[in-house]
């Protein structure tokens, strides 16, 4: 059999176990293509919940309450653990931890663009649970079924994880908004600001994503991002309402013959200008992950020097 | 969870508290809090501000790596070390509202006080430096608290005996992962060893107020209540000693050749009677600590959270 005769077994073999909803797993074989996507989105993802810890973690040290103070410290924990989960799952592609934090501080691979945005309140921490975990999970909670096992299994345990963090988010808006006029002051600005970025993470529209089709077909995508978006923002007015908040969205009204909200156009002008790194706060958030990298690589190097000398004694100490 | 409406728990009743860890308001629920015969209801609330605020300002400390540790296992770590203190303090403040009878909140005693009526010791409030500086004081802090808390779970304060027998699995935690640090810098590079020494250098001044006794812990100490410090320097040196050993590194008051004479003289880190922070002498680094953990909640008063 010829190579290529070869090559042609094996994406029947692999094409048949995605239409028969099986997973492919790290040993199996799989499409360059395949393996490439999947590097490109679980690293981005990795990348996302690490930069993700910074505009909350800013306000660990200032949490109002000591009760509000250990449930932020805990979701931005869980951040970082999310991230250490999602780097292993593209190891299992092949990928390597510290290349992509290397792709990740010097601009080579995105996160997302959400993050750019700065957090002027501790309302946004109680917004960013409700909006924007919640705009994740409808995002991730398909990924459960993702063809590709690692990640797979690692959205399913992230997916309860970040259930808890949009709860929590929820509940601390609930608290603030029966507090005084200021808080839900403070709670209708949050809201005001990240409503349409909120609306963004679902990415461009269908008619304007180059990677939907594809991803579609291998099953590492199953909706599309307008369907996702509309799904967001029907399971969201409700609680809005149930909050005693206003979404800035003039063109926002219930659709009965859609079923549907109906809501305006994103601004796709200010997403890709966030995008292309013209936040206000892309520069920064790349700092500090850069900063952190760079002022702990002596420490990592120690740490190996410190591994390497005891694998050498208890080498001698073998042979002896 | 539904795998296809994830809002669907956000919705119905609106009182409800179901979030995980926040499902509580009193943390000190089913203890028995009742004080101990004999006991002054003023000094068991100052002892415990003194352990309370030990691990409040230990934990804020730790909470300023997030997002700038040096590689994501670390990240994981001192998050869990600042949260299991932040827990300390809360079950240690809440026990000092209680005790003395003015019926203030943890949050009350976190926020509202200034750096006068805080007690800790200086020790937790100076700022973290490098890393190696940062674990040279973990150390140093996990190994004098997790002696103290062994100590203090025979207490006959059953809240403090509670708080204890929690807080030595948790501490025992700390005193090993900043022990491993410790040896790992200092068994490391050429680099991180000065770094190594450098920090315990630094961090060196502030440990003999460890052991200087408040006259408050020495009355609670004999009403079988309180730990007094003083017995705890054998066992710190001790486990000090041990893990400094493995990192190839000297305590900073080791006696060196040809200064054996003022090593016999005292300790040069002694420091001067009553001008501890358990008096509420602090230096200007506790000040920066509050103004940050305060802003939000005094630039609110009367806001619920």
């Amino acid at each position: 059999m010829s190579a290529a005769d070869e090559t042609s077994r094996l994406e029947e073999h692999f094409d048949r176990t995605i239409a028969r909803e099986q997973r492919i797993e790290p040993r199996d074989w799989m499409p360059d293509g395949y393996r490439r996507t999947l590097v490109r989105q679980i690293s981005q993802h990795a990348h996302s919940e690490i930069i993700g810890m910074q505009p909350e973690g800013e306000w660990i040290t200032r949490a109002p309450s000591l009760r509000r103070k250990a449930i932020l410290l805990a979701k931005v924990q869980d951040e970082a653990g999310h991230g250490l989960y999602l780097y292993s799952a593209a190891e299992t592609l092949g990928a390597d931890r510290d290349e992509l934090t290397a792709m990740l501080i010097d601009g080579r691979q995105k996160y997302s663009s959400i993050f750019n945005y700065p957090t002027l309140s501790f309302a946004d921490v109680g917004v960013i649970g409700w909006l924007v975990d919640g705009a994740a999970i409808c995002n991730q909670v398909p990924l459960c079924r993702s063809s590709y096992g690692p990640y797979a299994r690692a959205m399913i345990r992230i997916c309860k994880e970040e259930s808890f963090h949009q709860r929590q988010g929820y509940e601390l808006l609930m608290t603030m908004m029966r507090g005084t006029p200021e808080q839900r002051a403070m709670v209708q600005d949050a809201v005001d600001r990240w409503w349409w970025p909120s609306l963004m993470m679902f990415g461009p529209p269908d008619h304007d994503s180059p990677n939907t089709a594809r991803s579609m077909a291998w099953k590492v995508k199953r909706h599309t991002n307008d369907e996702l978006r509309q799904r967001f923002v029907d399971m969201t007015v409700p609680q809005a309402e149930a909050l005693g908040v206003r979404l800035p969205d003039p063109d926002l009204r219930w659709n009965a013959e859609r079923g549907h909200y109906d809501f305006g156009e994103v601004d796709w002008a200010e997403f890709r200008r966030v995008i292309g790194g013209d936040g206000p706060c892309n520069a920064r958030r790349i700092a500090v992950r850069r900063a952190a990298h760079d002022d702990g690589a002596w420490v990592r190097e120690a740490a190996a020097a410190h591994a390497a000398r005891q694998a050498d004694r208890a080498g001698r100490g073998a042979a002896a | 969870m539904s795998h296809d409406n994830p809002y669907e728990a956000l919705g119905g009743d609106g009182d409800a508290r179901w979030a995980f860890g926040t499902g509580f308001t009193d943390p000190l629920a089913g203890v028995d809090t009742t004080a101990p015969a004999g006991v002054d209801g003023g000094d068991l609330a100052a002892y415990c501000l003194m352990l309370g605020d030990d691990a409040l300002v230990m934990s804020h400390r730790l909470q300023e790596w997030c997002t700038r540790a040096p590689e994501l296992e670390e990240e994981v770590a001192l998050a869990n070390i600042a949260l299991d203190l932040l827990g300390q303090a809360r079950l240690l403040l809440a026990r000092a509202g209680q005790a003395d009878g003015g019926g203030r909140s943890e949050d009350d005693l976190a926020f509202l006080r200034d750096a006068p009526d805080f007690r800790n010791v200086r020790l937790v409030e100076a700022a973290n430096g490098d890393f190696a500086r940062s674990m040279a004081r973990l150390l140093v802090f996990a190994v004098w608290r997790l002696a103290l808390l062994d100590r203090l779970a025979g207490s006959r304060d059953p809240v403090l005996a509670a708080v204890a027998a929690k807080g030595v699995k948790e501490v025992a935690y700390h005193r090993d992962y900043a022990a491993g640090w410790v040896v790992r810098l200092g068994d490391g590079t050429a680099y991180s060893r000065e770094r190594m020494k450098e920090g315990l250098a630094a961090v060196w001044p502030l440990v003999a107020e460890l052991f200087v006794p408040h006259e408050v812990e020495l009355r609670l100490a004999r009403a079988g209540v309180a730990v007094d410090p003083s017995q705890l320097r054998a066992e710190f040196d001790a486990v000090l000693d041990q893990v400094l050993d493995a990192a190839r590194l000297t305590r900073p008051d080791a006696a060196r050749p040809g200064e054996a004479d003022a090593a016999q003289e005292g300790p040069a880190d002694a420091a001067p009677a009553g001008a501890g922070g358990r008096d509420g002498r602090h230096g200007t680094e506790l000040d920066e600590v509050l103004s940050v953990m305060q802003s939000v909640a005094r630039a609110l008063p009367g806001a619920t959270w």
